[in-house]
């Protein structure tokens, strides 16, 4: 990307005045290395982005910033409803609620050693991973609904889960206000076989080990040391969020211009937040995260299944559950006063810092865990939410590393079967459906995420806490 | 143009659909295989199993979007993969027959589901040479 596109405010901020239709400044954190390397569509899509009615005090775009479709990947932008405000189904993507949560186990690397192998296969076995694979659980109407108004509570209710795992989740588990009358019949039809699913493309479920310990206090607040192995899971709200996503980005696109709203790109299609159409549209989105975070926690429930049967001597209490495709009401600081603002964040994750309200007790004066995946042969990595987050952006840090090519190119410089045989060289044993899907994902496709991390930490928005390895990883 | 034909073309995390054709009609075929062809080998897909499906869209553009998400579900639903398609088209309504087969994952190794087709990088065009082109990116 051309710098002399960006006043440089500090080492790790580069803003973009406003021009043209712009209503506020863009924002980029990042390292140099890291701006030279983005591609130039990041630009042009922050500050599409600054366009938008209502948006309050900049565009901002997260280290790991790609060439995403209406927003960059790592994106993130408030919205004012008392100032004409907007909500964008394009601003929160396809699939809704995409996140990662982390289990703690008590165990060792040591203990892992001797049954990684069988853990491998169990674990295969039993989570449904891939394009098709359905889930053992299936919904009528009335739980379906249920389900969508619940999220992990629902889960929890149903016997996926303790009461404890609630108060690590976003929201406690359950997203107020979700309305399951203005999800269509498609949508519920597209869900039914998938609930407990990890999907595929870039989703996983992982067994890692903890390698690096940099904030020994805040480690220490979230139960994690060196040595210790944990578990990690990466999916989203499935078929049901996908559908959600398609059908209001339509009607979106198409009621845009009765709104006034001329969309500088039409993937940033969006409503005003008091419109019936935005109102709608929050129903149907915040019914989606929970049938995330319902569906995270049925895995969790599965994973925690095979470990007592693998391992019966661990126990897997939940470190945190992180969501990047979201549209959150939020109370923030803007010019000295506390405004609600409706905040998204495409491809970036809630970083709230030390004494927020939303935080649990335990977990109060540490931050939020915030929890970023890297690729299947590479490391991973969690932050905690600081204050300094708070103030410059809304309480967001990035969320992964990126891919670092297309999927095209990935296949013709990897073959599956060999990838998997030199990552289990390295200790890494990988169970997929499709060696062509763990060709296109393969480590050296994705961007190196340790840069990444590194840019949020030093920018401010997160702090490094510990770095993670994976040992086994379950791939859609 | 002589021979209809679909390529992906490059996005950053995502895929390109691109399909080109004598016809509106012919690009729109194509760009359904080159979906196809994101999760699996169209070749290995047989084209045993018919359904209908229609849709209509303000415009072309739009059109196409709906035509490939219509598409997504009914692979999504149904666990089907489809390899021929006959698309015909009258004032921005699109009628359509897709032929395949139930998702053997053993067989098709399918590489990625795809979430649904986006705005970006959509275009419905006539080419210079007489030619019809008809693209958008697909989020997996």
């Amino acid at each position: 990307m051309d710098l002399a596109l960006f006043e440089r405010k500090s080492e790790f901020e580069w803003r973009i005045k406003p021009f043209g239709r712009m209503r506020v400044p863009g924002v980029i954190f990042a390292s140099e290395a890291l701006m030279r390397g983005m591609d130039a569509k990041v630009y042009e899509q922050v500050t599409n982005v600054a366009m938008l009615p209502g948006i309050v005090d900049a565009s901002f775009a997260m280290p790991d910033a790609h060439w995403g479709y209406g927003f960059p990947i790592g994106g993130v932008a408030a919205f004012d409803a008392d100032a004409g405000g907007v909500v964008s189904a394009g601003g929160v993507g396809f699939d809704i609620s995409c996140g990662v949560r982390t289990l703690l186990t008590g165990l060792r690397i040591e203990d892992i050693d001797r049954v990684k192998m069988r853990l491998a296969d169990a674990l295969y076995h039993t989570i449904p991973a891939g394009m098709g694979s359905t889930g053992a659980i299936r919904l009528d109407a009335a739980e379906m609904d249920r389900m969508l108004r619940g999220g992990a509570r629902w889960a929890v209710e149903r016997g996926f889960g303790t009461e404890a795992d609630l108060e690590r989740i976003e929201e406690g588990g359950c997203m107020r206000g979700a309305d399951p009358a203005q999800v269509s019949e498609q949508a519920k039809k597209r869900q039914r076989d998938e609930m407990g699913t990890l999907g595929s493309g870039n989703h996983y479920l992982e067994i890692q080990q903890v390698t690096d310990v940099y904030a020994p206090e805040i480690a220490a607040a979230f139960g994690v040391k060196a040595g210790d192995v944990v578990v990690s899971i990466h999916c989203g709200s499935r078929g049901l969020g996908h559908q959600i996503g398609t059908e209001f980005l339509k009607r979106m696109v198409i009621a845009a211009p009765g709104y006034g709203i001329a969309l500088p790109d039409r993937e940033l299609a969006c409503a005003p937040i008091t419109s019936p159409l935005g109102q709608d549209y929050l129903g149907a989105m915040r019914a989606a995260v929970n049938c995330a975070l319902a569906n995270r926690q049925i895995l969790t429930h599965l994973t925690r299944q095979i470990f007592s049967q693998v391992l019966p001597q661990a126990r897997l209490p939940l470190l945190y559950d992180v969501s990047h495709n979201t549209c959150k009401v939020e109370e923030h600081k803007v010019d000295g006063r506390t405004k609600k603002l409706h905040v998204h964040r495409k491809g970036a994750t809630r970083a709230f810092g030390p004494g927020h309200p939303d935080l649990p007790r335990e977990l109060k004066n540490a931050g939020q865990p915030v929890l970023i995946g890297g690729s299947m042969g590479t490391s991973s990595y969690i932050l905690a939410g600081t204050e300094q987050g708070m103030q410059i952006a809304f309480g967001s840090a990035c969320h992964g590393a990126g891919r670092a090519m297309s999927r095209h190119q990935a296949l013709r410089n990897w073959n599956g079967s060999r990838v998997v045989d030199d990552l289990e060289g390295h200790g890494i044993l990988i169970r997929s459906p499709s060696m062509r899907g763990v060709a296109e994902e393969a480590p050296g496709a994705y961007k190196d995420v340790s840069q990444v991390v590194d840019a949020a930490d030093h920018a401010g928005l997160a702090r490094k806490v510990a770095r993670v390895k994976p040992l086994i990883c379950i791939k859609g | 143009m002589d021979t209809a034909r679909w390529e992906h073309f490059s996005h950053q995390a995502d895929v390109g659909v691109r399909g080109l054709g004598a016809t509106l009609e012919q690009a729109f075929e194509q760009a359904a295989l080159a979906l196809t062809a994101v999760i699996t080998d169209p070749a290995t897909v047989v084209h045993g199993e018919m359904i209908r499906l229609s849709c209509e869209a303000p415009d072309a553009e739009l059109l196409l979007v709906d035509w490939l998400n219509l598409l997504i579900y009914e692979m999504a639903t149904r666990n089907m993969l489809f390899s021929r398609f006959e698309v015909h088209l009258e004032d921005n309504r699109l009628s359509a027959q897709a032929w395949g087969e139930a998702l053997e994952t053993a067989r098709h190794h399918p590489a990625v589901e795809v979430k649904g087709a986006t705005y970006t990088e959509l275009k419905v065009a006539r080419q210079s040479d007489g030619g019809w082109l008809a693209q958008t990116v697909v989020d997996v």
